[in-house]
């Protein structure tokens, strides 16, 4: 069993390797994205060999899923764009320079990360039994969501205000493009999106609720719901404009607004930016997950989306399809 | 060992072909719609396979529910996308490949 499982490995590693080069070489973008989803699933895989189910579900769903579809639409809008970066292709010595400032970089990042492995103890305690022994004051029972919410709070916030950023950045470039033709012309499609959209909707509630025992929390939660949303989205669905104002904004922000609220509170009464009043560890941390779970969703679609809400921007060039002759036969 | 696992290997044996002929007919056929013929025919006949090979394995009903579960959504997914793909095909001018 463990020689077979060795042998598994040892395939993985090679095929992560081998995806990495051949889509990090590819001249077709488009070949190179769908490399990257593949890239992405089986990077799952290699951290659910780890023992790391937690960041398997998050690379599989932000990783894969979502970046994936991201990318693809980037590359859809992209369009004509590629032709101009054709003609403007690098010259042999511009290309053979470039591959030997690559080469060295990545032989000095090699020898540092070599070094550092080499460095270490051959046994690593790792912060491990001092969060097993302080788990029980966390509020929740699952080791990675207590470091995420409480022992290591920082991260995660920080991690959200990135991501909020990051939806600023996005609106104050264009208006959000359609997605996909107003009317969707495949019933069968329209018929899974329907099918599956409250599966996913369920899944994320429960990603979301598991996380404060067992592999889960509010960045898979959210990456569900974000998938949801998005194949609404590519099969025709919109969101209403009366929410597409104030209620979505309230939404993008919830989730840092009172993760910086709950952490700010005990300031006021002589604490610890983000020391929970003991306690109340659970009940705190279960409303910052739920609204997070919810803001990211938000970022994450919104993302793909590519653009703040307004009318149907007409100053893109098109990106649905000009539309497919409706089926008569 | 016991006939439950002789089962087991006998239905994940028995799922190698297919995935062996999908892939083989994702590689060497000759147009989209066989391509696509191919690689869905390994995902639900394979798929179904290999699923039903685990189940015998499950720990729990559950799990074995979450199986069954997850081969009936792959099956929808798989059949909704090569429609997709096909339809664009065609829309997009391809005819389908025939010997003449």
């Amino acid at each position: 069993m463990s020689e077979l499982g060795v042998l598994f490995d040892l395939i993985l590693l090679g095929t992560l390797v081998w995806l990495a080069w051949r889509l990090l070489a590819s001249a077709d973008l488009f070949k190179a994205v769908v490399l990257f989803i593949a890239f992405g699933l089986l990077l799952a895989l290699a951290w659910a060999r780890l023992g790391a189910p937690d960041v398997a579900l998050a690379e599989a769903a932000i990783g894969a899923g979502i970046t994936g579809a991201l990318l693809l639409v980037a590359l859809r809008r992209l369009g004509p764009e590629t032709e101009r970066m054709r003609r403007h292709a690098p010259t042999i010595g511009q290309r053979l320079s470039a591959r030997l400032l690559v080469g060295i970089a990545g032989a000095a990042v090699a020898l540092l990360v070599a070094r550092a492995l080499l460095g270490l103890p051959a046994v690593a305690p790792g912060l491990a039994p001092r969060v097993a022994e302080d788990l029980a004051q966390s509020g929740v029972a699952h080791p990675v969501t207590a470091v995420l919410l409480n022992f290591r709070g920082f991260d995660t916030l920080l991690e959200v205000g990135v991501l909020v950023l990051a939806v600023l950045g996005i609106w104050c470039l264009n208006e959000a493009p359609q997605l996909a033709p107003a009317q969707p012309d495949s019933p069968v499609l329209l018929g899974l999106v329907r099918l599956l959209l409250p599966l996913l909707m369920v899944a994320g509630g429960y990603l979301l609720w598991l996380g404060a025992h067992a592999p889960g929390g509010a960045f898979q939660g959210g990456a569900l719901l974000a998938a949801a949303a998005v194949l609404g989205l590519l099969a025709g669905f919109a969101l209403p404009r009366r929410w597409s104002g104030l209620p979505l904004r309230l939404m993008l922000a919830a989730g840092l607004a009172v993760f910086l609220a709950v952490g700010a509170a005990p300031l006021l009464g002589g604490g610890w930016f983000l020391a929970y009043p003991p306690g109340a560890a659970k009940t705190l941390i279960l409303l910052i997950e739920t609204l997070l779970t919810g803001s990211i969703a938000a970022v994450l679609a919104v993302a793909v989306v590519g653009g703040r809400p307004g009318e149907a921007a007409a100053s893109y060039p098109p990106l649905a399809e000009p539309p497919v002759g409706k089926e008569t036969s | 060992m016991e006939i439950r696992d002789v089962l087991s290997t006998v239905l994940l044996l028995a799922a190698v072909p297919f995935f062996l002929a999908g892939t083989l007919g994702l590689l060497r056929f000759p147009d989209v719609f066989c391509r696509l013929h191919a690689l869905t025919k390994a995902d639900n006949l394979g798929l179904g396979l290999i699923v039903l090979g685990l189940m015998l394995q499950a720990p729990s009903w559950h799990a074995a529910a979450g199986l069954l579960l997850t081969w009936l959504l792959v099956l929808l997914a798989g059949a909704t996308v090569a429609h997709l793909i096909a339809r664009k095909a065609l829309a997009d001018g391809q005819r389908p490949w025939s010997r003449s």
